[in-house]
């Protein structure tokens, strides 16, 4: 997807427009923060797995370089061909090369961001290979030719009424009815098929197993079993922070990571990918490929920004930012949404290019709050401020304001006077008034909302006036 | 910092903060009834501007740095600092820190006295043990939690505990009590429409509710969300938690609404 967070303020006018997004929006993340309330309430251990979760990626992260070369031995010794890629060219140009080779006409694709941060979808289409979406949000996505909007659940800006209308006018058969099972029903049918006469399967991995050399893809669909088991070829993309020690560390996360993301206790499936298929075995691919990116990920590591490499991308940030529920995933212009893509994307690509991000947040503090993995999201979306600010990046006007605010600010006497001078001006504006409408320079404020008419006189001025009364105060 | 005994009445700073300073002072003096009838000698340092949070949000560090200088040197002489707002608070309490990287001196100085920063109703409730008494407000309220003062300083029963001591007044629970209003400090002002959007969906919740009055522990959300209840033709009137406590929430609310 291009990268399009230098328009925020563009894409957020035209988000806060569309009804449509809003009752999607609202339909989905009250359902999804009730849920997650309810597991977590339930899972006594909530506490503490979330503590050894966060501890288990601090200490992979902090060897990565010994997990990685661990995991590629493993995986080695398992069958599978390892490939490094350091930018999502190289990562595409592997990805093409391994479908040319094995002639693919078709490629079935289960959900990965990883995909779309690289930018699979194009680098299909340029190479002349069909592309099928088979998580069922994505294959509505990809009806709509929209980007995803949300990294679990990638068509949540869609209402189910505008994915039966797509149903309608694109599948070859259309749904018997507009519930939702007809609906599910008329996208199997439209998909079967497909799954099964692929040439290639493209998944991504929740996790990367270093012990055992294993891939993990955790799905609700059933999908990556049905996208990954039957081609030929199988080639897994992830992300070189997947990777987990071993099983035992890995099982901690899937315990939070269905939780955290949809409010369940387990997703209903878990595959561990352990290579092509070896003889005597009834299904699997012949060969299987894992492609291991870095794309800034090893720049992150070592600075303020590494704790974002412990996201195990279950989304329960989005869902409970209040941005993110007024705008929705498309407003941020880039591949991941919400806070955790505020602090992800000027990783990923500038500080510049994504210059709204980091401030476009309340800091209000509920995504860290609710993170599996205790991501200190607010306090690094205030060090990404601080680094635009050292870097010159803030606007004009911010800088104009804050520079007259300062100079007051740094000198109480001055200070209260400008406030008692504020406070009458204020009043005078009022025109007798509780309340005000019409200020200048705060006019976002009172385009919305009244300001109240302050009382006579700050309260330093009062609190002096009564000291020198000697009076007591009221 | 003097060691007091259980004799001597703690002295207590109060930080004003720059809003209630110039937009609803009532807030200042409810706050100083409150501590004084709690037992407290109350002194407002005449040094103080802001808590520095507009240039701590920014980025701008250097500035945050001066400013908490500038405090730390006119409350160092209190027991307690004490604040009405979860916000400013936490601004002192836990944010101070972050922008003193090299001075060994200041370091040591700022975390003296953010250890002794408090917000106004933990500090009566969790270090004075006060309680009001003998207080009435007549109304169905409801209550927003603002997110400094419950995820960084953890102000969530203390508030409630207190009000229940309050002669006619009833609770009515509010729907996402603990989302936030879309305030923001700088942020209602860089992307308006965005905080808009937020403050709405709190003021249908309130307004759901069939409260009378708000009930918050911070301008700054408060004059968020009673502006736009006002604005919206909404009768609900917004106090600080203070207001109602020190038994002086008038007829008007934060924003004149329901007068
Ligand atoms: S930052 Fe935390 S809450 Fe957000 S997606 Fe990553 S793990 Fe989940």
């Amino acid at each position: 997807m291009i990268q399009t967070s230098d328009r925020f303020k563009e894409h957020v006018t035209r988000a806060l427009a569309d009804d449509d997004l809003k009752i999607a929006l609202s339909r989905t993340t009250g359902l999804l923060q009730a849920r997650r309330r309810q597991v977590i309430d339930e899972y006594a251990e909530y506490g503490a797995a979330r503590e050894r979760a966060g501890a288990i990626k601090d200490h992979t992260l902090a060897h990565l370089d010994h997990y990685l070369e661990m995991f590629e031995t493993n995986a080695r010794a398992n069958g599978a061909t390892v490939h490094w890629a350091k930018t999502p060219e190289a990562a595409r140009r592997i990805v093409t090369k391994i479908c040319t080779q094995a002639g693919a006409k078709t490629a079935t694709r289960v959900k990965s961001m990883l995909g779309e941060e690289i930018g699979i979808a194009q680098a299909l289409s340029d190479a002349g290979v069909e592309r099928i979406e088979t998580d069922l949000a994505e294959h509505i996505i990809q009806l709509a030719q929209d980007p995803p909007s949300h990294i679990v659940m990638p068509a949540m800006h869609k209402t189910h009424e505008q994915v039966a209308q797509l149903f309608d006018d694109l599948h070859d058969i259309a749904p018997d009815t507009h519930d939702i099972p007809d609906l599910v029903g008329s996208a199997r049918r439209e998909l079967r098929q497909k799954f099964l006469s692929a040439d290639v399967s493209i998944s991504g991995a929740n996790f990367l197993i270093a012990d055992t050399g294993a891939t993990v893809t955790v799905t609700n669909e059933g999908n990556s079993e049905l996208t990954c088991t039957p081609p030929k070829v199988h080639i897994v993309t992830a992300g070189i922070e997947k990777l987990v020690p071993g099983m035992a560390h890995a099982s901690v996360f899937l315990r939070l990571l269905a939780r955290a993301a949809i409010g369940a206790e387990i997703t209903q499936y878990t595959t561990f990918y352990n290579g092509p298929k070896r003889s005597g075995d009834a299904d699997g691919p012949e060969a299987y490929h894992i492609v291991l990116v870095d794309n800034h990920r090893s720049e992150m590591l070592g600075s303020d920004l590494q704790a974002m490499l412990k996201c195990i991308r279950c989304g329960a940030c989005m869902n409970h930012c209040p941005v993110y529920a007024a705008i929705g995933g498309h407003a941020y212009g880039a591949v991941y949404p919400g806070p955790m893509g505020s602090v992800l994307t000027p990783a990923l690509s500038s500080l510049k290019a994504a210059k709204d991000l980091p401030n476009a947040c309340t800091l209000n503090g509920r995504c860290k709050e609710v993170c599996p993995v205790n991501i200190p999201l607010p306090d690094m979306l205030r060090n990404l401020r601080a680094r635009q600010w050292e870097a010159k990046l803030a606007s004009p006007v911010t800088k104009l304001a804050l520079g007259a605010w300062r100079f007051v600010a740094r000198r109480p006497k001055l200070y209260h006077f400008a406030t008692g001078m504020a406070v009458f001006g204020m009043r005078l504006l009022s025109l007798g008034r509780t309340r005000i409408r019409r200020m200048p320079m705060a006019g976002g404020w009172v385009k919305y909302r009244d300001l109240p008419r302050p009382e006579k006189g700050s309260f330093m001025q009062q609190y002096k006036a009564s000291k020198h009364a000697g009076e007591k105060r009221p | 910092m003097t060691e007091h005994t259980a004799s001597d009445r703690p002295r207590v700073g109060l930080f004003v903060t720059c809003l209630v300073d110039a937009m609803r002072p009532n807030i200042g003096f409810a706050t100083l009834k409150l501590l004084e009838a709690a037992g407290c000698d109350v002194e407002v340092p005449s040094a103080q501007t802001c808590c520095g949070q507009p240039a701590f949000n920014s980025g701008d560090d250097a500035t945050t740095r001066a400013i908490a200088k500038q405090i730390i040197e006119s409350f160092a002489r209190y027991d307690y600092v004490v604040v009405p707002s979860g916000s400013c608070a936490s601004m002192i309490r836990t944010h101070f820190g972050e922008v003193f990287g090299d001075e060994p001196d200041w370091i040591e100085r700022q975390s003296a006295l953010s250890a002794k920063t408090w917000e106004v109703l933990s500090f009566l409730s969790d270090v004075i043990g006060y309680h009001p008494e003998d207080v009435r407000y007549d109304g169905l309220a409801t209550y927003h939690d603002s997110c400094s003062g419950l995820r960084d300083l953890g102000v969530r029963d203390q508030p409630r505990a207190m009000l229940a001591n309050v002669d006619g007044l009833q609770m009515t629970p509010l729907k996402d009590n603990d989302a936030c209003c879309g305030f923001g400090g700088t942020f209602c002002v860089k992307y308006p429409d965005i905080s808009n959007a937020i403050v709405a969906e709190k003021t249908r919740n309130i307004v759901e509710t069939k409260a009378d009055t708000l009930l918050a522990g911070d301008l700054g959300c408060l004059m968020n969300m009673a502006g736009k209840l006002s604005r919206e033709g909404h009768k609900v009137k917004a106090f600080h938690t203070v207001e109602v406590l020190a038994g002086m929430a008038g007829d008007g609310g934060i924003c004149g609404e329901g007068s």
